[in-house]
């Protein structure tokens, strides 16, 4: 690697489009998400900085260590959460498909960095003392069941068809042949409910419910580690949104667009806003899926995902197999 | 599986006022429900014993905000039996009005409030925002949003000029649309079905054991309405087809579908009766000193049957005011509902009895 090589990595990595990046779109998404959902439920909504002020003003606030918690493990662990998401991200490729971090199996990878999250909160809901928080975990765990495996398979799917399991391969597949929404739609379907359970939206927040169990398992944390899971939350729906954005919706690519600026500087350009608009469009549809229905219960949840989501993907991979057998 | 016992309030997002909930849980079941009520206790009744009548309706109507014109209201009933009074029709017209405008407006609230502790959040905000006609429409005719202080003893306070009569009957005919819009969201939309069908289970001989009133009791399919069954005020004068709003469901479903139907109700029935206000005076002059005598009188509030009891002892301040108010009577059958429940449904099982903290404790 050259010597500015590590240099440009690291600038990669932590400015753009890597950690800084990363949090100021997870600021804008979250307003994008709240003054959507606000205007659908006639109401004003907050302003653009509301995200902003609210991490400055819990970043100023008193950060509590409950006795009966470990300290080392409280403390590291919202910061892993926040990274592992982090981590996640670099492998989404932003603007063309020669993207510097992708590698066979980058794809798994993301997997299982986006599962790092959920056991964020079980292990923060396990050393809080207040009862809510056990009771969080529990959802957590439970939920688990509903939506990671048909969230894996769903992903996988495109995988089969294109075979690779690296996502610039994806890219490529949907540049030559069509968007994956149109060869695999129950694929879609199955990435975006999943998606709501992983994000703990409505109507999948049973773990954090409100008027039940006040935060569930972020109950009796304040301050920083709030405001670290927070962020998490918020880059993990960026990092979700994207990666589906990339994978089902063409990514960079726009028809007539991308053939026609190919090999130019605004290739890439054009191609990385075009990867916004189409995040922007999913959190679109989380948005409008939050605001139109009420909260399921926990076991509704995991009954709902497994006659809705596990059996549709399984037999969607059957017909893949099939097909590709033909 | 561990059991677990963990509190629902004093303080809970879940809660809109303070009571305090020991719920155990194994996993997901609740076995065992306790309540300790008194939170929000406030010596209303013994209060009344050192004011004269006057200054005890207007403390009385303070029991609670929701309904705070059905307690000023009874008070005033009370008085004037012991009185022997009797209220210019205009006056009875003009106090079921109101009454039934704050009937619109608790229901409402509670159907808003019904939705959020679903998760139903975009239920809440419409709902809420379309409460806002009837809020405005109780700020015109008497000045407040809640404590409308409309009835006195011996008539109502205010006068409804033909303006405000006018723009009551738009009022009531834009609610009538909205109602009609959410008795379509609580009876088809999926999620929110799947919260409130079978949940919260009452069966009609739990409710008549457990001395349940108001809808939570006639979505149990007990047809008890003091409205209908012990006419007071101007309710002989509905010229409408008037029956108890009952439903067969015994679940918060159920009490979700009777609460809409009774705004849809109050809705018609001041349709019916704004336009027929009889001429006249709507006060007549009460003596201070009231002579020795007791009453009880009945009258049906948003959340059920609410009993005033009074004696008199020839002063101007009463001996005894005794407030039975339909929250109060509720709370057994809350707690038979919680019996069993899943954890997830045991703020809207709650919820579902409308409970006013505010009026159990006085």
């Amino acid at each position: 690697m050259e010597p500015g090589g590590e240099l440009m990595s690291l600038f990669y990595i932590l400015i753009f489009p890597g950690f800084a990046f990363l949090v100021a779109f997870g600021l804008f998404a979250d307003f994008f998400d709240r003054k959507l959902v606000a205007r659908l439920q006639n109401r004003q909504g907050p302003p653009w900085y509301q995200p902003l002020a609210d991490m400055i003003k819990l970043l100023g606030k008193e950060d509590i260590i409950t006795d009966h918690a470990d300290r080392g493990i409280v403390n590291l662990v919202p910061l892993f959460g926040l990274a592992s998401v982090a981590a996640a991200f670099l492998y989404v490729p932003l603007w063309s498909a020669e993207w510097p971090f992708a590698f066979t199996g980058d794809l798994i990878v993301i997997l299982y960095l986006l599962t790092i999250p959920a056991f964020v909160l079980v292990l923060l809901g396990w050393y809080s003392p207040n009862p809510f928080g056990s009771l969080g975990t529990g959802r957590v765990i439970t939920q688990l069941f509903g939506y990671e495996v048909p969230f894996a398979l769903a992903l996988l799917t495109p995988a089969i068809v294109a075979q690779s399991w690296q996502v610039t391969d994806l890219l490529r597949f949907q540049l030559m042949d069509t968007w994956f929404i149109a060869v695999v739609p129950v694929a879609f379907f199955v990435a975006v409910a999943a998606l709501v359970g992983k994000l703990e939206r409505i109507p999948f927040d049973t773990p954090h419910a409100e008027t039940e169990i006040v935060e569930g398992p972020m109950t009796e944390y304040t301050g920083r580690k709030l405001a670290l899971l927070k962020m998490m939350f918020q880059t993990e729906m960026v990092v979700g949104s994207a990666l589906i954005a990339v994978i089902f919706l063409g990514g960079p690519y726009f028809p007539g667009l991308t053939t026609a600026l190919a090999g130019t500087l605004a290739g890439p350009v054009v191609g990385f806003v075009v990867v916004l608009v189409k995040t922007l469009l999913m959190i679109f549809l989380l948005s409008l899926i939050k605001a139109l229905f009420a909260r399921l219960r926990i076991e509704q949840m995991v009954n709902w995902c497994l006659v809705w989501l596990t059996i549709p993907i399984l037999l969607q991979i059957l017909i893949i197999l099939v097909l590709g057998a033909v | 599986m561990g059991r677990i016992t963990f509190p629902i309030g004093p303080q809970h997002p879940a809660l809109k006022e303070p009571e305090s909930f020991k719920i155990t849980a194994e996993g997901e079941r609740v076995v065992d429900a306790d309540v300790r009520l008194g939170y929000n206790h406030r010596s209303i009744e013994a209060a009344c014993q050192h004011r004269n009548y006057v200054r005890g309706q207007y403390l009385c109507e303070r029991i609670c905000g929701i309904c705070s014109h059905i307690h000023c209201n009874t008070f005033a009933r009370a008085v004037e039996e012991l009185l022997d009074l009797e209220v210019p029709m205009r006056a009875k017209y003009i106090r079921t009005i109101v009454a039934e405008l704050e009937r619109i407006h608790s229901h409402l609230l509670w159907l808003g409030v019904a939705g959020h502790e679903v998760g139903f959040d975009t239920l809440f905000m419409y709902v809420w925002r379309d409460r806002e006609i009837v809020q405005d429409l109780l700020e015109l005719i008497s000045g407040n949003r809640v404590n409308y202080g409309m009835a006195t003893i011996g008539g109502a306070k205010m006068d409804l000029t033909p303006e405000i009569v006018s723009k009551c009957m738009e009022g009531c005919k834009l609610l009538l649309e909205r109602t009609e819009y959410y008795k379509g969201v609580a009876t088809t939309e999926g999620t929110f079905l799947k919260r409130v069908e079978g949940v919260g289970m009452l069966s009609q001989q739990q409710a008549r054991e457990l001395g349940a009133v108001g809808p939570t009791s006639r979505a149990s399919n007990v047809p008890n309405d003091i409205r209908h069954d012990f006419p007071y005020d101007a309710y002989d004068q509905i010229q409408m087809e008037f029956e108890p709003i009952t439903s067969d469901l015994c679940d918060v479903l159920g009490r979700t579908i009777v609460r809409v139907l009774e705004t849809e109700q109050a809705c018609r029935i001041c349709l019916d009766l704004l336009p027929r206000l009889p001429e006249g005076d709507i006060q007549v002059r009460a003596r201070p000193r009231v002579p020795e005598g007791e009453t009880l009188v009945r009258c049906e509030a948003p959340r059920g049957e609410l009993i005033y009891y009074m004696r008199s002892n020839g002063t101007d301040k009463p001996a005894r005011v005794k407030v039975r108010t339909p929250s109060l009577a509720n709370w057994p059958a809350a707690l038979a509902m919680l019996d069993g429940a899943y954890v997830a449904d045991v703020p809207i099982t709650i919820a579902s009895i409308d409970p006013c903290m505010a009026c159990t404790d006085r």
